[in-house]
């Protein structure tokens, strides 16, 4: 199983990765090989088997309902590559076309 | 001269002996020789000073990790000060277990006010605001801060070949791998430069590195220790454990960083036994497994025959052998494989240029996203990232992340019903001894094959523990696996003493 070089870029873009020409060509024969790999769960009959997402014997973990000393706003924002006045600055995520 | 003996817990060196001998090479040499329990024991008896243990391991990493690299960071003034604190302390009758003992630190571990990377130029210069539970709980507990250690990107590996820093060499033979990920760790405790290190393990970093350096790994039991502070990578599969020269180091160690924790709630509530009483070295009845399916792969010949010998050992030690059946274990890496690079791909997605770490301009939201991850991720994490994306993406979930956790209750049920009929799970650790740096490089399924006995722990969360039983042709150690039920430790450290105690591989220590 190979993934076509659009396949591995449609993945790059749900996982917001910038992959260079080069990257995707390997990434397509590499993603395949492991995944032809991974196929042999397939074979396997889990007719009526539930999923095992964590191995705890826990549910409903919850902590105590009282304020707690956290981080300060400024340790929050301490390595943040660009802060002004305790917040996070980011590009805009909408246009200005709604002003 | 003075004269150290390694293992048994004590330390036959008298204090004008060491004293006169301090200026000389060979005393720090021999300081550094010193696991956690001996030096703590040294320290008690005031044979050296917290100072001068700290300063021989500063030295030693000095004179020797220029050419394995297994620190990324080490903070020698800060160690110093923290010594001489440690020294005032016990002055003064403190009597902390760890007090004034070095440890060094997986780089995958948040310490407060020390760059932590994990390995990955996307966090090149990060300096956390807190500390994770298990590094406080050493720190609680006395020890001193030695430095961070190297490891694979995000733990994402099995060589160490894959930190954003430069690879890590093995100590018994420089022109190979450490294993990994937290071959930092396993190679700083083999070549002497730490008594102990702390490691993460998702799918066996900590033992196979462990194995492939001649020293003890133990994984414990999913939610045993807390992950609070640890840079998540598979969240359901990770956990903290210490890597040691003796099993008695690792079970001090666990003493300290096991238990419920606030801040993370899938700790487990059980308390914490008293670790250090399981180790009787008596194994009379114990019933080992040895699975059947775990013989017939690609093992390096030599890598059996140790194995061999050491089950002979472990009957002589008076543990009825008991062959077993673990039918699915050749699915074990496949679903390992999906599961976590599904959760690390969702656990990654943190790594936005936004908060914290690199951030590299783009014209839009979504564009600087790309533009930071890509030009911050290694390629092995932007391959891991890819397949769980992959696996987890609309049309592929049933088919791959959810059969996956399907066939991962299958591989639980095998094992429980194993340990109905079993105390312990025996195993080599890794297939092969240290492979060559760059040899499986460019072939990424060969390198996941490394992991082939460690993961199940991890699916099943199970607790594990590789010690030293062996060395091939080369001269490269051999690790044995042994893996018990969930809570488990006490037995599998029980198991691993008493084998521990009646051989000596674990003395034997790399000429550097």
């Amino acid at each position: 199983m190979k993934l076509t070089k659009d396949e591995v870029r449609h993945v790059a873009e749900l996982a917001r990765l910038q992959l260079t020409e080069a990257e995707l060509e390997a990434y397509a024969g590499q993603l395949g090989q492991i995944l032809t790999y991974a196929q042999q769960v397939q074979s396997v009959d889990t007719s009526d088997v539930p999923p095992t997402p964590q191995v705890l014997p826990l549910t409903n973990v919850l902590a105590e309902d009282a304020p707690q000393a956290g981080l300060s706003v400024a340790q929050a924002v301490e390595n943040a590559p660009d802060a002004d006045d305790g917040y996070f600055r980011v590009i805009a995520v909408f246009d200005d076309a709604g002003k | 001269m003075a004269q150290v003996e390694e293992g048994g817990g004590a330390v036959s060196v008298g204090v004008r002996g060491l004293v006169s001998a301090m200026c000389g090479q060979n005393a720090k040499k021999q300081l550094t020789s010193l696991g956690v329990a001996d030096a703590s024991a040294g320290l008690a008896d005031g044979r050296f000073s917290s100072v001068e243990l700290t300063q021989a391991f500063l030295r030693r990493i000095e004179d020797v990790d220029g050419a394995l690299h297994a620190f990324l960071h080490t903070k020698p003034a800060q160690a110093l000060e923290a010594a001489a604190d440690a020294d005032r302390l016990r002055a003064g009758g403190d009597g902390r277990p760890l007090l004034g003992v070095p440890v060094a630190i997986k780089d995958v571990l948040m310490t407060e006010g020390v760059e932590t990377t994990a390995g990955s130029r996307i966090l090149e210069g990060f300096v956390p605001p807190y500390t994770a539970t298990a590094v406080k709980k050493l720190e609680a507990a006395g020890a001193i801060l030695l430095g961070k250690t190297n490891t694979d990107e995000f733990a994402m590996g099995s060589s160490t070949e894959n930190s954003g820093y430069g690879v890590t060499r093995n100590p018994w033979d420089a022109e190979r791998v450490p294993g990994g990920s937290s071959g930092g760790s396993a190679a700083a405790v083999a070549a002497d430069e730490a008594p102990a290190a702390l490691g993460s393990d998702t799918g066996g970093s900590v033992r196979q590195p462990a194995a492939l350096c001649g020293v003890v790994g133990l994984k414990p039991s999913y939610g045993r220790v807390s992950r609070y502070g640890l840079i998540a990578y598979g969240s359901s599969l990770d956990q903290i454990g210490p890597i040691t020269k003796t099993v008695v180091d690792a079970a001090l160690l666990l003493q300290v960083i096991a238990g419920a924790d606030a801040h993370d709630s899938t700790t487990l509530p059980a308390d914490v036994p008293n670790y250090a009483a399981a180790l009787s070295g008596e194994i009379g009845g114990m019933r080992i497994g040895i699975p059947q399916e775990y013989f017939v792969q690609g093992i390096q010949p030599e890598v059996e025959a140790a194995i061999r010998t050491a089950i002979e050992q472990f009957a002589t030690l008076g543990a009825e052998i008991v062959p077993i059946q673990l039918p699915s274990t050749e699915l074990a890496l496949p679903v390992y494989y999906l599961v976590v690079t599904a959760e690390a791909s969702a656990n990654l997605a943190r790594y936005d240029g936004i908060r914290f770490g690199l951030s590299v301009e783009g014209e839009t939201i979504f564009d600087h996203f790309r533009q930071t991850r890509g030009a911050g991720f290694g390629p092995e994490v932007k391959r891991r990232i890819m397949l769980g994306t992959y696996a987890l993406s609309a049309g592929y979930y049933d088919a791959y992340y959810l059969k996956a956790q399907q066939v991962r209750t299958l591989i639980r049920q095998e094992f429980e019903q194993a340990f109905a009929e079993v105390d312990v799970v025996l195993s080599p650790t890794s297939p092969t001894t240290a492979f060559r740096i760059g040899e499986k490089v460019d072939d990424p399924l060969a390198m996941i094959l490394t992991d082939i006995f460690t993961t199940t722990a991890n699916l099943c969360g199970l607790c594990g523990i590789s010690i030293p039983c062996g060395f091939d042709g080369e001269g490269l150690p051999i690790g044995l696996q042994l893996l018990g039920p969930s809570l488990g430790e006490e037995v599998i450290l029980r198991a691993a003493y008493a084998y521990e105690q009646s051989t000596d591989w674990h003395l034997r220590r790399p000429k550097l």
